[in-house]
């Protein structure tokens, strides 16, 4: 078993949220209408694992008015180094193509709709 | 209500999942809550001293301790509890975002959480080049050039994984002598690209949009300043005991659960078991933190069906 599909075992629903690549980055989250809020991930880390579930919540939760995906770093580094990520879990909400907040570390579900509301 | 359980264990690292390997054994219905399946010890490098494992990562022992688990039925949620209280007909209530889960005993396995060290611009430049996950943030300094803070195992583990990735690692101890394994110690010490700093401290972290130096209280090289371009801070942990001072369990006065010998707390139904307890000597090893869940599961088997 590889760590990328190590976490496999604690995922029983299927995903809510988007994928974001170095490839897709520019037409899913600068070229976005609504707000976009990236999480900037890696299978290896573990804080990121906690931030999963609470990202696909916020996209089942905000789907509507909001676009939520993750970003891996490993496969994407492009993405990171050109936002300046050095740690992750990395939280970005864009809107019109600019950034708008980055918080970095584990952030709470309560926090990032509060977060998401000023910003909207 | 989402469930009653005879047992919830709260916390998936090393303990975490023991008890509950060993709660499957003696048919306790249980639920595992774990933020981070693997706690601490999914960031750790290496870990050469789990029996079996002469050298295994942390996040290969956590798979096997995972799999090991779900063999044995474990019910593994991966969410962050909110509040635990005690309810009217003697039950706890385990609170999380996604619902409430009841249950006659608990065992708090929640681990320990990084310590800071509370120095200017520790705060401003994290996630700017400070960081206290190697594992996690390693991979931005490839080819850098960083600074690693503390003495104990995770800090030469730290040092080493970083000396894979990083141009120069020096490594940043207050001491003379570091309490780290000898046998680690002697790892470091075949390191090239490592130049350990003994007897000196990081004053400060400055920087510009990004860290550039660090500031030392004695001179290296004839200079207080030293570039680089990340800090990892490993000066050790706290035990994650929140939760359980607010239901009123009892800790010593470095915040360690107090436990007993059968692991229980001054809470009847309530266990520790792991780096958030003052049990085994407070070695916090994955293998203390194993046998300490191993204890906590066995004590709630007693306590709930042979009394």
């Amino acid at each position: 078993m590889t760590h990328q599909n190590f976490w496999h075992v604690l995922k029983s629903k299927k995903a809510m949220e988007n994928v974001f690549t170095d490839q897709n980055f520019d037409q899913e989250v600068l070229g976005s209408e609504k707000p976009v809020v990236v999480d900037f991930w890696a299978p290896w880390c573990g804080p990121c694992q906690m931030m999963g579930p609470i990202v696909s919540q916020l996209a089942k939760d905000l789907g509507n008015d909001v676009k939520v995906g993750k970003l891996n770093v490993d496969e994407n580094p492009q993405m990171a180094q050109k936002f300046s990520v050095m740690s992750i879990p990395t939280i970005i909400i864009f809107k019109a193509g600019a950034v708008k907040e980055q918080l970095v570390g584990v952030q709470d579900l309560d926090s990032l709709k509060n977060v998401l509301n000023k910003i909207k | 209500m989402m469930g009653n359980y005879d047992l919830i264990i709260i916390g998936a690292g090393p303990a975490g999942l023991s008890a509950s390997i060993y709660a499957s054994r003696y048919k306790l219905n249980h639920l595992v809550l774990g933020v981070s399946p693997g706690g601490q010890m999914g960031e750790i490098y290496e870990i050469e001293n789990y029996p079996g494992f002469p050298s295994i990562s942390g996040r290969e022992l956590i798979e096997k301790f995972l799999e090991h688990s779900k063999k044995f039925g474990a019910e593994i949620r991966n969410e962050s509890v909110v509040k635990i209280k005690k309810n009217e007909t003697g039950l706890f209530e385990v609170e999380t975002s996604f619902g409430i889960y009841q249950a006659q005993a608990l065992i708090m396995a929640m681990g320990a959480v990084y310590r800071k060290m509370n120095i200017p611009g520790e705060k401003e430049y994290t996630g700017k080049g400070v960081s206290y996950c190697a594992t996690c943030d390693a991979i931005f300094f490839k080819g850098k050039t960083v600074s690693v803070v503390g003495g104990g195992n995770s800090t030469v583990v730290v040092a080493l994984e970083l000396a894979d990735f990083a141009k120069k690692v020096y490594l940043i101890h207050r001491g003379e002598k570091m309490s780290a394994e000898p046998a680690w110690l002697e790892k470091l010490n075949n390191l090239k690209n490592l130049e350990i700093l003994k007897d000196n401290e990081v004053l400060e972290i400055k920087g510009k949009e990004k860290v550039e130096k660090i500031i030392l209280t004695k001179p290296f090289n004839d200079k207080v300043s030293l570039s680089v371009d990340g800090v990892f801070i490993e000066v050790g942990t706290d035990p994650g005991v929140e939760l359980a001072k607010k239901i009123g369990v009892e800790t010593d006065e470095q915040n360690y659960i107090k436990v007993n010998a059968d692991m229980s707390t001054n809470i009847a139904g309530i266990f520790g078991a792991g780096d958030i307890t003052n049990g085994s000597n407070k070695f916090r090893q994955v293998l203390s933190a194993c046998a300490e869940g191993a204890l906590a599961a066995v004590g709630t088997y007693k306590m709930l069906k042979l009394k």
